[in-house]
């Protein structure tokens, strides 16, 4: 796609009789401006709460690796960085095109946006089918698996199982914010078709942006975490 | 809920006023799906308490069946097989086939730990009485994200419901801290102890969708001329709490996600057999279950320091330092997890867990001296909040120094796992914040409902909750300091006594919310109007119509004087009932 230069302001009209231009504020609220306050007051709490949860995973891991190095370094040869650095650029890049949406938005450019929107769910669905397809698949078939589930015949070290475990699960809880992030862009896409969003009206947009934008941060963590350090 | 509007019948009144918010909408039907529905902070309150109090009921249902139990020592009955069982046998109506009495025993047991902390203590005073009264006291019309606040009670109820429906497949008999590797293991069935977690798990949402709002409602929604040291203080300790709960929640969040998968694909991380570590679960636990129980606190804390000045017409003493001590309260709360581990840690950590554990009482202090020092010289009228709130004083004091010898290693040593602890934590979670919950209801009964609840048989169920909780509970500390552990259904005979006491005091208990419940419906449906000011408050919810309009307030409030400015606008040693309120604060 191309590059889109946010500042130049382009004039591009939308019509009076949109919804986002009629967007009262909520009954309770002094100002809009308040109300703009408080929403993204809110996400950034919730998103503290995200990274919280994470950090209790990351506790985990922390205490496995350093229990079991081994282990840990071996699990780690076992995953392909290709996949995993495919991953991390597709959804960097998907992180700009999140903000650049909003950008658009923000300039009442609501057709850019949208090709923005699209682009950013077709890459939430291509990390997905790399993850399941290249990884996930292949690896369960082969018997590498949490805990008891383990059943790899070549495992060079008794605590593999733990890894696995680890692996499925911050992985695995990452994909599902990542499915979610699909949803909730899913429904942006939508509502921004029927024209709701615009220069008076992008909230909604902004936050999921900061949510999406959180969980390219985590899999930027993860991903050095489980595929790089040996 | 139309027989209980105070507007009945009036025509609407024109321009901002919308009658009270509890006006019927006609027909039942219209009723149930207005409340279902609703986006009123203060219906969603009243949805709460209804909810909260019916698991309390559940949950005493469980703990008078425990108590019960314990009535006999062991052995009573002879079963089919001509095997002697405990009496535990007695409760076997609520298990399946194969279930042993003690089974049976520590399934009832964990429900009634599980219902009291899950689902009664952590939600209770914020989302019911902070919901109703947190906007109002800040002079708000809602709070900040309403939509968000109806689904909050709706995921509430759904987690309870999901964490219920282990108890009708079963039950689980791990204890409501669910420790590893007991609970990867216990029984055969996986379902039971997977049902209670992700109800937790579910539960945890509701938690912080509610501490996240609140949080955004004290920032974004106070009143015109509000400072934050203008706020009242159980707004403070209702701001307090939901950083905690924001905080704190999402790491037993994770933990019950890996507890999950745990259990259901023998992950290994807690099970020593495959390398893990049963530690591991317990520091994730107490990381967020210590910061709770100041969760299951603060907001008591709150709603004392609202009674204490009200009921004794005196500015509290030391307003600042009671608002820092509940942030400092927060912010110890989470350095101290350690203390409920010592015999399974090393003696370094320990110590330095012990050492920092005697923190927390600093702030807890500094709040009882300023309450007591706001008592001397007031003019106390002795009403059922007051009772409540000197109770207390009483039973919170009795609890927190009886935590001292727990948080102490060498003694702790020796009274781990008994009945010290149970009576411990008791006189805290239930003399503590049931009782200033109770102390809480009385006090803003006429401002939700509109109707005073009768003064005499009110203090007559205070008397019954109040003896009833010390004789149960007070033997306790005896029958721990002797040796009686925790969690057993059989014990030597020699502490029978002890326990025939405690059963007795569970039935007083009973008999005293039997009271509560039927003066709370009498209210309802016959008692007196209210007027909008019957303690002479001077927070902002005291300015609202009882019972409050639909938006709260008819014009928005203007704060000129302080919360609790009694000593300037109400002359000393005055009766304060019905005293007018100086200054109606609208702009016009
Ligand atoms: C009607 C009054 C109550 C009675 C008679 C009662 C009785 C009991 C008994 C006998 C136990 C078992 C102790 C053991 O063997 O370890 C227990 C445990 C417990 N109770 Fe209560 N209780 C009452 C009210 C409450 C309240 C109001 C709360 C909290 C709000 C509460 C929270 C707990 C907790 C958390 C446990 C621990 C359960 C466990 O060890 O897993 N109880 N209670
Ligand atoms: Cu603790």
């Amino acid at each position: 796609m191309s590059t889109i230069n946010p500042s130049s302001g382009r004039d591009v009209p939308t019509g009076p009789t949109l919804p986002h231009d009629t967007v009262e504020k909520g009954h309770h609220w002094r100002t809009k401006d308040d109300e703009f306050d408080a929403g993204k007051l809110g996400m950034w709490l919730f998103l503290g709460t995200e990274v919280l949860l994470f950090a209790g995973l990351f506790c985990g891991y922390a205490i496995m690796r350093m229990l079991y190095p081994e282990a840990f370094a071996n699990g780690s040869h076992y995953l392909n960085w290709v996949y995993g650095g495919a991953n991390t650029l597709i959804l960097l890049w998907s992180s700009y095109t999140m903000a650049a949406a909003i950008r658009h938005t923000q300039l009442g450019d609501r057709a850019r946006a949208q090709i923005c929107l699209v682009i950013t769910w077709l890459c939430a669905l291509a990390f997905l089918l790399i993850k399941f397809i290249f990884e996930y698949g292949p690896k369960w078939a082969e018997g590498k698996r949490p805990g008891v589930l383990f059943d790899y015949p070549y495992a060079q070290n008794a605590m593999e199982p733990m890894w696995w475990s680890l692996y499925y699960a911050a992985t695995g809880i990452h994909a599902s914010h990542v499915v979610i992030g699909m949803g909730l862009i899913g429904w942006l896409i939508i509502k921004n078709a029927k024209g709701w969003y615009g220069p008076k009206n992008y909230l909604a947009m902004e936050n999921i942006g900061l949510y999406w934008h959180i969980v390219d941060l985590i899999w930027i963590f993860l991903f050095p975490l489980l595929y790089l350090i040996h | 809920m139309s027989s209980l509007d105070s507007h009945a019948g009036s025509a609407p009144h024109a321009g901002g006023h919308h009658g009270s918010y509890l006006t019927s909408k006609g027909s039942l039907w219209a009723d149930i799906a207005n409340w279902a529905t609703t986006v009123d902070h203060k219906k969603i309150g009243v949805m709460y308490l209804t909810a909260l109090l019916i698991l309390f009921f559940l949950g005493g249902v469980m703990a008078l069946a425990v108590r019960l139990e314990l009535l006999e020592p062991t052995r009573s009955i002879i079963n089919a097989a001509g095997e002697s069982v405990t009496t535990g046998q007695r409760l076997a109506f609520l298990a399946g086939d194969g279930a042993t009495a003690n089974n049976i025993y520590n399934r009832a047991m964990t429900l009634h730990g599980a219902i009291m902390t899950f689902m009664f203590i952590v939600p209770g005073i914020p989302a019911s009485l902070g919901n109703f009264f947190l906007p109002l006291m800040i002079g708000a019309k809602d709070v900040a994200f309403p939509r968000l606040n109806l689904a909050s009670w709706y995921v509430y109820v759904f987690g309870s419901l999901f964490a219920l429906a282990s108890a009708l497949v079963g039950g689980i008999d791990t204890g409501w801290t669910l420790y590893t590797p007991y609970s990867t293991m216990t029984d055969a069935d996986h379902w039971r102890l997977v049902a209670m977690v992700t109800g937790v798990f579910i539960m945890g949402f509701s938690s912080i969708m509610t501490g996240l709002n609140f949080v955004v409602t004290v920032h974004k929604l106070r009143a015109p001329g509000m400072g934050w040291f203008d706020m009242p203080l159980f707004v403070w300790a209702i701001y307090a709490t939901a950083i905690i709960q924001v905080l704190a929640t999402p790491v037993i969040g994770i933990t019950t996600l890996m507890l999950i998968f745990e259990r259901l694909f023998n992950f290994g991380l807690f099970d020593p057999r495959m390398g893990g570590d049963p530690v591991l679960f317990q520091h994730f636990f107490w990381f967020y279950s210590h910061p709770v129980v100041y969760i299951m606190i603060l907001p008591a804390f709150g709603v004392i320091s609202e009674t204490i000045t009200v009921h004794a017409r005196k500015p509290i003493f030391g307003y600042r330092s009671v608002a820092f001590a509940s942030l400092g309260i927060a912010a110890v709360s989470f350095l101290v997890w350690g203390h409920h581990m010592f015999t399974s840690q090393g003696e370094l950590t320990a110590a330095i867990f012990s050492f920092l554990t005697f923190f927390v009482a600093v702030p807890t202090a500094i709040k009882v001296f300023n309450w007591i020092a706001t008592l001397y010289k007031g003019s106390i009228v002795f009403n059922t909040p007051m009772l409540y709130t000197l109770g207390f004083l009483f039973l919170f004091t009795i609890g927190g120094l009886t935590g001292l010898p727990l948080a102490t290693l060498s003694t702790d040593m020796h009274l781990h796992d008994s009945y010290y602890v149970v009576a411990h934590f008791h006189y805290v979670m239930f003399g503590g914040t049931v009782i200033a919950f109770l102390a809480g209801l009385h006090h803003w009964w006429p401002k939700m409902f509109g109707k005073m609840y009768a003064e005499t048989p009110a203090k007559l169920g205070f008397w019954l909750v109040f003896l009833g909780f010390n004789v149960t509970f007070f033997i306790q500390f005896v029958m721990g300091a002797h040796g009686m552990p925790r969690r057993y259904a059989s014990y030597p005979d020699e502490f029978q006594w002890m326990h025939i006491i405690s059963t007795v005091g569970s039935w007083m208990l009973l008999a005293g919310f039997l009271v509560h419940l039927f003066t709370f419906i009498h209210a309802l449906l016959q008692g007196k109007t209210a007027s909008a000011n019957p303690w002479g408050g001077m927070t902002l919810e005291w300015h609202a119509d009882s019972p409050p309009d639909e938006h709260n307030f008819e014009h928005e409030p203007i704060v000129k004087h302080g919360p609790y400015a009694y000593d300037r606008v109400v002359p000393p040693h005055t009766d304060p009932q019905d005293y007018p309120l100086p200054e109606k604060s609208d702009p016009n």
